[in-house]
């Protein structure tokens, strides 16, 4: 049983003890997630202990919470980017806070606090994992889900169309903004560390396979199937923009869709407004 | 804690001001150190996010107004794990809308304090009117098994002082406290005496935990850490060990967990009971006023009781005295602290008593929860609608019952 030589992953230094293996289904996208988070953090040569991590609830709040050895604030449905915003107010710049959350979590239930962070390009890093459907509840219809996909609460197919949300948080004015796949993992290991340096709002939309819920919907039992599936619809950026409207049409655009490296941040502003006015003036 | 904070409210020391309930309420905040304010805008608790907004930078603090209540109280446990003294202002909706986040702060241990200036409900109900219908609310108002801290100012005074007392049990017992205030308290402006802001009992302590010290266990109040303790912290709202680490299968887990929560405060209820009694024991009992020298004024023990807080105490106190001062032998009660329920000292003061009154600008809340500690007869005296009853309203039914005692 035991006679294999076992050589330990450098990035298991990463997971807090005693926790793997995860609880997350066969195939499933979180732990490459899981795996390329811990690779730009490595990277980039962050140390954990300066990071915060803020989850909501649904499967991919469990990416960080408890995998990831970092201080965790595993938190309400749909809240975590608001906690968060708490979190980055209080802490040193130089604190990295940094949310993992589901697409129902992030545009569903959460997507006023999304778009409002994005507003305010306060100094998150949102990994969003797109899996296209609600899967811990077992697979109900989420706000990304396709049209026409038969779901447990969609059961004569989804009539209603699904939200662009890189798209849309890159309206409200995030700063970085990049869509890429758990097939991508080279692409999405770059675009996580070009995220946990800039300052701003940052964005990463992480469209990930969920072999139970979302591939009982639509038909692809194996995390191979869906691999090959983003690998074949995916285009990216550059090609896309040389392409028409019926051309994108099911497609996955991937690639770094928005990036403002100076635009004014939150906390620096708000830090400069208290500084300006401390201890000045008469009530 | 901010170095500018003691600076600049050193500004107020000996100073009187004649403000509102709701700028109280802000500024004894800042006295007791809050650093961090969640605001959205409702009537009638606005005045407290604007007080914050202005002063909190001026203290060095930091007021964001969020997208909605739901992320005010979220960003306010969230700052709270950061290391700040963290707060929120809010009527009945909401209120309504912060529940499941109170719950978390619960089941969390945060030390938050979450103001509540009640208006009349349900849903919009009489948006600029004061009511008093939130008492369950703070209660019930979030699901599942757990206790909560809830105080009621009735003057401006008490709404500076009852403030930094707030911050004092948050810290005490690592818990979400409720500020219950109401519309009238919070919008009328009386005289408010500042206290010296350098005085270090105004900032409570936060223990902090040592190394390998379990911060979700171990004792009633186990040690706060913060983000950034280096000690890998893990906060959940789910069922957890007293390391932190989630476990949701296991009944003892949870038992465990949920036990202590609500007994840390539940198990504290003696020393969580504040009470405003006077003229229970005839004579000149705690807080008598001048106009109780009367000639015709009783001296014997009290044989049927208001009990009331918040607005409410304020014609209550008239209507009591004002029948004292007819010969009758009336006393009154006020809760300060409404939450742990004081039902047991209420037992005792009202062990002799004939019946209680108890009015209230609700169709009754704090009457039912009464009802189970006392042996007399616990009568309503609700009013809604708006307006604060008046002397005569409680005066008139408290003669009524004098009269039908036998």
């Amino acid at each position: 049983m035991n006679e294999h030589t076992t050589r330990t992953n450098p990035l298991r230094r990463y997971v807090r003890p005693g926790m793997l293996p995860t609880i997350f289904c066969a195939g499933c996208g979180g732990g490459t997630v899981l795996n390329c988070f811990c690779r730009a953090v490595d990277e980039l040569g962050l140390d954990p202990q300066l990071m915060a991590m803020v989850t909501g609830i649904g499967c991919s709040s469990w990416i960080p919470s408890p995998y990831f050895l970092a201080d965790t604030l595993h938190t309400t449905h749909g809240r975590a980017i608001a906690f968060a915003t708490g979190v980055r107010v209080m802490s040193p710049p130089q604190r990295k806070v940094v949310v993992i959350a589901g697409d129902g979590d992030a545009s569903g239930i959460g997507g006023n606090h999304l778009i409002h962070a994005a507003r305010r390009n306060v100094d998150l890093t949102v990994f969003m994992v797109n899996n296209s459907i609600y899967g811990m509840t077992g697979g109900q219809v989420a706000p990304t889900t396709p049209p026409d996909v038969t779901t447990s609460t969609t059961p004569y197919g989804n009539i209603e169309p699904p939200f662009d949300v890189s798209s849309l948080v890159a309206a409200a004015g995030a700063t970085y903004v990049a869509r890429w796949t758990t097939y991508h993992v080279f692409d999405l290991v770059k675009a996580m560390k070009a995220a946990l340096t800039h300052v701003g709002f940052s964005f990463v939309e992480i469209v990930s396979q969920c072999t139970t819920s979302y591939g009982k919907a639509v038909g692809k039992r194996t995390a191979a199937e869906f691999l090959a599936d983003y690998k074949e619809r995916s285009v990216r950026l550059s090609a896309a923009q040389k392409m028409s409207a019926e051309e994108l049409e099911g497609r996955l655009v991937v690639g770094t869709l928005k990036h403002v490296p100076d635009a004014p941040e939150f906390c620096s502003r708000l830090q400069a407004m208290t500084d300006r006015v401390s201890g000045e003036g008469e009530r | 804690m901010t170095r500018q904070r003691v600076p600049y409210l050193s500004r107020n020391d000996g100073q009187t001001a004649f403000l509102m309930g709701d700028e109280a309420s802000a500024l004894g905040a800042l006295y007791a150190g809050c650093d961090f304010f969640g605001g959205y805008p409702i009537t009638p608790a606005s005045e407290v996010a604007e007080v914050m907004a202005r002063e909190l930078p001026r203290t060095g603090g930091y007021y964001v107004q969020f997208e909605d209540e739901l992320a005010s109280i979220s960003a306010v446990v969230g700052a709270a794990w950061a290391g700040a003294r963290s707060m929120t202002a809010t009527s009945g909706p909401g209120f309504s809308l912060m529940q499941e986040t109170v719950g978390y702060a619960a089941m969390t241990e945060t030390p938050c304090v979450i103001v509540d200036v009640q208006r009349s409900g349900p849903s919009t109900g009489q948006a600029t009117k004061p009511a008093q219908g939130d008492v369950m609310q703070a209660r019930w108002g979030t699901h599942g098994d757990h206790e909560i801290i809830a105080i009621s100012p009735w003057s401006v005074q008490e709404s500076f002082d009852l403030m930094i007392e707030a911050f004092r049990l948050a810290e005490a017992y690592r818990t979400p406290v409720i500020f219950l205030s109401d519309g009238a308290v919070g919008h009328f402006r009386e005289p408010l005496v500042f206290p010296r802001a350098g005085d270090a009992s105004l900032v409570a302590p936060r223990p902090r935990a040592s190394e390998g010290q379990p911060v979700f266990g171990g004792q009633p109040v186990p040690p706060m850490a913060q983000i950034g303790d280096r000690r890998n912290v893990h906060i959940t709202g789910s069922t957890h060990r007293p390391s932190g680490i989630r476990d949701v299968n296991s009944k003892p887990v949870h038992e465990e967990l949920v036990l202590r929560l609500v007994d840390k405060i539940a198990g504290a209820r003696e020393q969580l009971t504040r009470l405003d009694v006077r003229h229970m024991d005839g004579a000149r009992s705690g807080g008598a006023s001048p106009e109780c020298g009367a000639e015709r004024a009783t001296r014997d023990p009290a044989r049927v009781v208001v009990v009331s807080f918040g607005v409410t105490a304020r014609p209550a106190l008239g209507a009591v005295e004002a029948a004292r001062r007819a010969g009758h032998p009336v006393g009154f009660i006020r809760l300060v602290g409404i939450w742990p329920f004081p039902g047991p000292r209420l037992r005792q003061l009202l062990a002799d008593v004939d019946c209680v009154l108890v009015p209230e600008m609700s169709l009754g809340q704090i009457n039912r929860e009464l009802e189970r500690f006392v042996q007399c007869p616990v009568h309503a005296l609700p009013k809604i609608g708006g307006v604060a009853h008046t002397v005569d309203e409680i005066l008139g039914p408290l003669m009524a019952r004098l009269q039908g005692r036998r």
